[in-house]
C-alpha cells in the first residue's frame, strides 16, 4: 500500500452548537463482488433549524449515511463504524428498541418515490396516524384527527374525506405531500429528505421544495436534503455537502459552495449543467470518464482519474496521497488556496456564464 | 392584443424559412381506448393524450418538445416515427403523407427517421452483442455499406466515442453513459435525417449528461440531422434546441424560437414552467415566482376550452367556454404561437410582476402566517 | 366489485355449457356403444334396442345433449321415473341418481381438499416466512433444502409408506377412512389425519418457496423501510406491511391448485382406499358410464371455476388497488 492517508479533522462535538454531529462515519457492504467502501470517513455537522443539502452522483454515498443515522441498514451484510451524535446521544450504541422510538419521532425520513414508499395496502390517514399512535401513545380518534390536521397543512383539499383513502388515489404530488405529513406528524427535529423531489414534475418540484422550507419555519426541524441537482438545493439549504466516491469533498454555505467552488469535482458538476441564461454555443463542459467502482476506489483522491487539474499538483500526490477535508469551510484537494483561487476565476468561470 | 393574427407556424427566420418542412404534422391526435361497463365490456372513454399538434421540423434544426408528465410529449414522438398509429391528423414526411402508412411504405422511410430511447438499459438486447445491436437496422433495411457492416459499426462506435475494439462486448458489460451511446451508434447506423430522442439523457448522472448532450449536439451540427428532442428539462432543452414546442396536458400551448420563449413567453403556463426551474445562481431573484396548485389534471376527462385554465391564475368563464387557438399574437414575432385568451407580458423579470403567483392553498396560507409574526 | 362478481359469474356458466357440450359429444365419438353396459352379459339384439330406447341413445346426439341440458334446469322424466333439477341424468352402470351419488361421495373429497389445504397452507406459509426472516441462516438453507426433497415425493409412494409406519407397524394412528363429520367429528378427524398430512407434505414444499421468495421480495420494499423509518417495530412491520403484500402471489397459485388438489384428490382417494369424487370419476371413465362422468366432470368444472372467483374476491380483500379500480 503506497497510499498515506491524513487522519480527518474532527473536534469533539460540540453539544451547544450541534443538534446532530456525524464523526468519521464508515460503512461497508458485504457483496458477492467484495466490500463495497460505500462511505468513507464522514464527518459533517448540523445546527437546529437549520437546512444541509448533500449533493453527489449515484454511488456518491449520500443515500447510505442517511439509512445509517435512522439504523435502516441491513445488519447482517453491513458494517457502520464511527459517530453519529443526535441531541447529545450516539445513535450507533442504542438499542433496536431505542432505535425505533427515535424514528419517526425525533428524526424521519422522506423518500423519494412516495408511489412505492406509501404501502398499498392502507390508507392514507392510517399510515399518517401510525407513527403518532406509536410515539405519542396517542388513540385512534386521535390519530385520526392529527392526520387530517397534517393533511391540510401539507395543502391536500378536502383533507376529512381524503384521509380514507389510499396512496393510488392521490395524484404523484399530492402523494409526495401525504409522505411529508407522515415525516412530520410527531414534529421532528431531524428531518432526512432523500431526493425528494426527484420523481416529480418541476412545477410540482417546485410547490413541494417550497413547502418544505415553508414548514421547516412553522416546525423548527433541521433538514438533509440529499439530491443530485445543484439547482434544487441553491435555494433551499443553508450549508452544502459534495460528496464523490463515497467522501465528502467539499463543505461551505450555499453561498460559498456554488459562488466560489473549490473542489474540481464542484466545477465540474457546476459546467456540466445547462442553465436558462448563458451562451448556447457554447458546449457543456462534462466530467470525462465515469464514477469510480467503490469495490476498488481509485488511490490517492479517488477523483483523480477524471481530474484535469492533476498536472497542476505536480509530481504523484494526487494518485498515492488522498487530501484530507479541512473542518469548517473547505475541500479536499492537492491544489493550494491560491490555485483554487485562481483556476475558478480563470478557467470555470466563464464557462458558468 | 385587440388582433390575432393567424399564422402556421415556421422555423427559426434566418435558417430555415426558405426551406421546405422535413416533416409537416397537422392535428396529430391520439387517443388510448378504455374499456370498461356492465354487462359487457365496450368502449366507454378514451385517454386523449394528444389532441391536435400541429407543427413542422425543417432539415436540420432542432426542436425541443417539453412538458410535464401526461402531457402527450412522448406519445406525440412515438407517432411520429409511426411506433403509435395515430387516431387523427395527418404526417407529411417530405411531402409525403405517411399518418397510416403500412408496413412496406414505411420501409424506405424507417432508416431516415430513427430514434433514440431513454432508458438504456431497457432499449438494449442483453443478449446481443454490440456489433449485432448496431448492425441490426442495416440487416434489416439490407443494407450493404462499402467495407462491410462490421467497419460501418467499428466506425459508428468510434463517432459515439467508444472503443471499435469492444465490438463483440455485451450491453451488460457497459455503464449507463456507455449504452445511451450504443442507442446513439444504433440510431446513426442508418444516416438518418431527422432523429426523435425520448428523454435520452434523463436516465443518466449529471456528469454524464452534458457527455450525451454534446456528443448529439455535435452530430447534429455536422451531419445536418434534424432532432426532435423531448425532455422535461428545460435547461437542456434550451441548451440543445433552436426551437421549443411547449405541451401541456395534450395539447400544443406554445411554440418559438429558443430566445423568445426563454426571454419572452407568452403563455402562463410557459412562464410558470420557467419560474419553477430550479437554478444554481442563487446571487439574485431575477425570476418571477409561480406556484402552481395541484398536479396535472387526468387526460381522460380534460378540461374544456382551455385545458390550463382549472391552475392557471388568470382563467376567466371565458377560458371554459372557448378553446383558445394557436396563433401568433399581436406583438409577437412570426413564428412565435400561443394559445391563450389572456397572455401574460412577454417577460419573466420579477420586476414585472407587482407581487408573486402562489395559487397553492397550504403555502399561502404558511406564507400568509409566516409574514404576520 | 358486484358488477365484477356477476360478471364472473356469467363467463364460468358460459364456461361450463362449453365445457358439458365439449364431454358429451366426445363421449359418443368413442366406438364402443354404451348401452351395451346397460344390457348386461347376455345381450341380445333385441334387448340392446330396448335398452337404446330406454336410455334415449335411439335420438340424434344433439337431441340428447338438449334434453340433458334441460334435465339439469328443470329436471325430467327418465326410464320410468322423475329425476328432480339438477337432473344429471342416471347411471348407465347401475341404475343410480348421478347428482345424488356427488352429494353422497363429495363430502369426502371436500374434507380432503379442505383439511390437506389447511395444513399445507399453515405449515407452507409459516416455514417460508421462517426462512425469509433468516434468511441465509441454517433454518432457511434446512427449509428450502427441506421442501425441495418433499416435493419430490409422490403420494401413492409416501402413502403406503405411512400408513405402514404409523399404522401397521406401531398402531400409533388409525387406518384411513372417512366417516362424516356430522355423525362423529372425532372419527372423522383420525380417520383423515394420515391423508391430510400426506397430501400436504407434497403440496407444502411449494408454498415454502413461493412464501419465502415473495416474503424476501416484499421486505425490500420501500415501504417496508419507510415503516420501519416511522419507527414501527420489527414484528409490526414483517406482518403487517411485509406479510400482506406476500400473500398475493400465493393466492394466485391457490387459485391454480384447486384443480391440482382436486386431481390429487383422486391419487390420494385410491391410494387410501376412500371413496370420494375422485374414485367415482375413475370408476364411471372405466365403465364408460356416460352420465356419471359427465355428471362429475360438471360438478368438479363448477366447483374448480366457484373456487376461482373466491380467490379473485381474495384479491380485492387483500388489495384495495384491485377493489377500488
Amino acid at each position: 500500500m503506497t497510499t498515506l492517508t491524513k487522519p480527518e479533522d474532527a473536534p469533539a462535538p460540540t453539544a451547544s452548537e450541534s443538534f446532530l454531529s456525524v464523526r468519521d462515519l464508515n460503512v461497508r457492504f458485504s457483496t458477492e463482488g467484495g466490500i463495497v467502501k460505500a462511505v468513507n470517513g464522514l464527518s459533517f455537522d448540523l445546527e437546529r433549524g437549520k437546512t444541509l443539502g448533500i449533493v453527489g452522483e449515484s454511488g456518491s454515498g449520500k443515500s447510505v449515511t442517511n439509512l445509517s443515522i435512522l439504523g435502516l441498514h441491513a445488519p447482517e451484510t453491513t458494517t457502520v463504524e464511527g459517530e453519529i451524535w443526535v441531541d447529545g446521544q450516539d445513535v450507533t450504541d442504542l438499542s433496536r428498541k431505542q432505535l425505533e422510538g427515535l424514528r419517526g419521532n425525533k428524526i424521519s425520513m422522506i423518500f423519494q418515490d412516495a408511489l412505492t414508499a406509501l404501502s398499498p395496502y392502507y390508507t392514507v390517514g392510517r399510515q399518517i396516524g401510525e407513527p403518532f399512535r406509536k410515539h405519542t401513545g396517542a388513540s385512534k380518534s386521535e390519530a385520526r384527527a392529527r392526520a387530517i390536521e397534517m393533511l391540510g397543512k401539507v395543502g391536500i383539499p378536502d383533507p376529512k374525506n381524503r384521509v380514507d383513502d389510499y396512496p393510488h388515489q392521490f395524484s404523484g404530488g399530492m402523494r409526495q405531500r401525504a409522505m411529508i405529513a407522515m415525516a412530520l406528524v410527531c414534529n421532528p427535529s431531524l428531518l432526512i429528505a432523500d431526493e425528494p423531489t426527484t420523481a416529480l414534475d418541476v412545477t410540482v418540484q417546485a410547490q413541494i421544495l417550497d413547502l418544505l422550507k415553508d414548514l421547516q419555519q412553522e416546525f423548527g426541524s433541521a433538514i438533509i436534503l440529499i439530491t443530485h441537482d445543484l439547482g434544487v438545493v441553491a435555494n433551499t439549504a443553508d450549508d452544502i455537502l459534495v460528496m464523490y466516491a463515497g467522501r465528502a469533498v467539499e463543505r461551505g454555505t450555499t453561498r460559498e459552495v456554488l459562488k466560489s467552488p473549490q473542489h474540481p469535482y464542484t466545477w465540474g458538476l457546476l459546467s456540466s449543467m445547462p442553465g436558462l441564461s448563458g451562451d448556447v454555443d457554447e458546449p457543456l463542459r462534462p466530467i470525462p470518464g465515469t464514477p469510480p467502482s467503490l469495490l476498488n476506489p481509485p488511490s490517492g483522491c479517488p477523483f483523480h482519474p477524471r481530474c484535469e487539474f492533476v498536472d497542476l499538483v505536480g509530481g504523484s500526490a494526487c494518485s498515492t496521497e488522498r487530501p484530507a477535508l479541512p473542518a469548517g469551510r473547505g475541500s479536499a484537494c492537492h491544489l493550494t488556496a491560491e490555485q483554487k483561487r485562481q483556476v475558478f476565476i480563470e478557467k470555470i468561470q466563464p464557462r458558468l456564464g | 392584443m385587440s388582433e390575432n393574427k393567424t399564422t402556421k407556424a415556421v422555423g427559426d427566420s434566418a435558417t430555415a424559412v426558405k426551406d421546405r418542412p422535413l416533416l409537416e404534422v397537422e392535428g396529430l391526435t391520439k387517443h388510448f381506448p378504455i374499456y370498461g361497463g356492465f354487462p359487457f365490456k365496450r368502449q366507454v372513454g378514451a385517454v386523449q393524450a394528444v389532441e391536435g399538434v400541429t407543427l413542422d421540423v425543417f432539415p436540420g434544426e432542432s426542436l425541443g418538445l417539453v412538458g410535464e408528465s401526461g402531457c402527450g410529449k412522448s406519445t406525440t414522438g412515438r407517432m411520429l416515427t409511426r411506433l403509435l398509429e395515430p387516431t387523427g391528423g395527418t404526417i407529411k414526411y417530405e411531402g409525403r403523407d405517411i399518418t397510416h402508412a403500412n408496413r412496406r411504405e414505411l420501409a424506405p422511410i424507417r432508416s431516415e427517421i430513427q430514434m433514440i430511447f431513454q432508458d438504456p438499459y431497457a432499449s438494449l438486447n442483453p443478449r446481443q452483442t454490440v456489433g449485432k445491436i448496431i448492425s441490426g437496422p442495416m440487416e434489416i433495411n439490407d443494407i450493404n455499406p462499402p467495407g462491410g457492416r462490421e467497419a460501418r459499426v467499428r466506425e459508428l462506435l468510434e463517432t459515439v466515442g467508444l472503443n471499435p475494439e469492444h465490438y463483440n462486448r455485451f450491453p451488460h458489460e457497459f455503464s449507463g453513459g456507455q449504452r445511451q451511446r450504443i442507442g446513439v451508434a444504433r440510431a446513426l447506423a442508418l444516416e438518418p435525417k431527422l432523429i426523435i430522442a425520448d428523454e435520452p439523457v434523463s436516465a443518466l448522472d449529471v456528469s454524464i449528461q452534458a457527455q450525451v448532450v454534446n456528443l448529439l449536439q455535435e452530430l447534429q451540427r455536422e451531419r445536418g440531422i434534424a432532432f426532435v428532442f423531448i425532455a422535461h428539462d428545460l435547461s437542456i432543452v434550451r441548451h440543445f434546441s433552436q426551437r421549443v414546442a411547449v405541451m401541456y396536458l395534450g395539447k400544443l400551448v406554445e411554440i418559438a424560437d429558443r430566445d423568445t420563449l426563454y426571454s419572452g413567453p407568452r403563455h402562463p403556463y410557459t412562464h410558470a414552467l420557467l419560474s419553477a426551474v430550479p437554478e444554481t445562481d442563487i446571487d439574485v431573484q431575477k425570476r418571477e415566482r409561480i406556484r402552481l396548485v395541484g398536479d396535472v389534471p387526468s387526460p381522460i376527462m380534460p378540461p374544456s376550452g382551455c385545458r390550463f385554465r382549472t391552475r392557471c391564475w388568470k382563467a376567466q368563464d371565458k377560458c371554459a367556454t372557448e378553446e383558445p387557438p394557436l396563433v401568433q399574437l399581436s406583438g409577437n414575432k412570426a413564428g412565435h404561437l400561443t394559445a391563450c385568451h389572456f397572455p401574460e407580458d412577454p417577460t419573466i423579470d420579477v420586476g414585472a410582476r407587482k407581487e408573486d403567483v402562489v395559487m397553492d392553498p397550504a403555502l399561502r396560507s404558511l406564507e400568509k402566517d409566516a409574514k404576520k409574526s | 366489485m358486484l358488477q365484477f362478481l356477476i360478471r364472473r359469474t356469467f363467463g364460468a356458466f358460459l364456461i361450463l355449457v362449453l365445457i358439458s357440450a365439449i364431454t358429451y359429444f366426445m363421449f359418443f365419438a368413442i366406438p364402443q356403444d354404451p348401452a351395451l353396459l346397460a344390457c348386461g352379459k347376455n345381450c341380445t339384439p333385441d334387448a340392446l334396442a330396448v335398452v337404446h330406447k330406454n336410455l334415449g341413445l335411439d335420438q340424434p346426439v344433439p337431441v340428447q345433449y338438449w334434453h340433458y341440458v334441460v334435465g339439469i334446469v328443470m329436471g325430467r322424466d327418465i326410464q320410468g321415473g322423475h329425476c328432480a333439477a339438477p337432473c344429471l341424468g342416471v347411471s348407465f352402470a347401475n341404475g343410480r341418481n348421478v347428482w345424488s351419488t356427488i352429494l353422497d361421495r363429495f363430502p369426502l373429497t371436500l374434507s380432503l381438499m379442505v383439511g390437506g389445504a389447511i395444513v399445507f397452507l399453515i405449515v407452507g406459509l409459516g416455514a417460508g416466512m421462517l426462512a425469509a426472516y433468516k434468511k441465509g441462516s441454517l433454518t432457511d438453507k434446512i427449509f428450502s433444502g427441506g421442501s425441495l426433497v418433499l416435493s419430490s415425493l409422490q403420494i401413492y409412494f409416501l402413502g403406503p409408506l405411512v400408513v405402514l409406519a404409523l399404522v401397521i407397524s406401531t398402531g400409533w394412528l388409525e387406518m384411513p377412512s372417512y366417516t362424516p363429520i356430522s355423525e362423529n367429528p372425532v372419527a372423522w378427524f383420525s380417520g383423515l389425519v394420515i391423508p391430510w398430512a400426506v397430501m400436504a407434505t407434497i403440496f407444502t414444499a411449494q408454498y415454502t418457496r413461493m412464501s419465502r421468495s415473495s416474503m424476501i421480495e416484499q421486505l425490500q420494499e420501500e415501504h417496508v423501510r419507510a415503516a420501519r423509518a416511522k419507527g414501527m417495530s420489527a414484528p409490526y412491520v414483517f406482518f403487517r406491511y411485509a406479510w400482506r403484500g406476500s400473500l398475493i402471489p400465493i393466492v394466485t397459485i391457490l387459485g391454480i391448485d384447486i384443480g391440482a388438489l382436486l386431481g390429487g384428490g383422486i391419487v390420494t382417494e385410491i391410494t387410501f382406499n376412500l371413496a370420494g369424487i375422485g374414485r367415482l370419476a375413475r370408476d364411471s371413465v372405466i365403465q364408460k358410464d356416460l352420465p356419471m362422468t359427465l355428471g362429475v366432470m360438471l360438478f368438479s368444472s363448477a366447483f374448480i371455476l366457484l373456487c376461482n372467483i373466491v380467490v379473485d374476491a381474495c384479491y380485492a380483500f387483500i388489495d384495495p388497488r384491485v377493489r377500488l379500480s
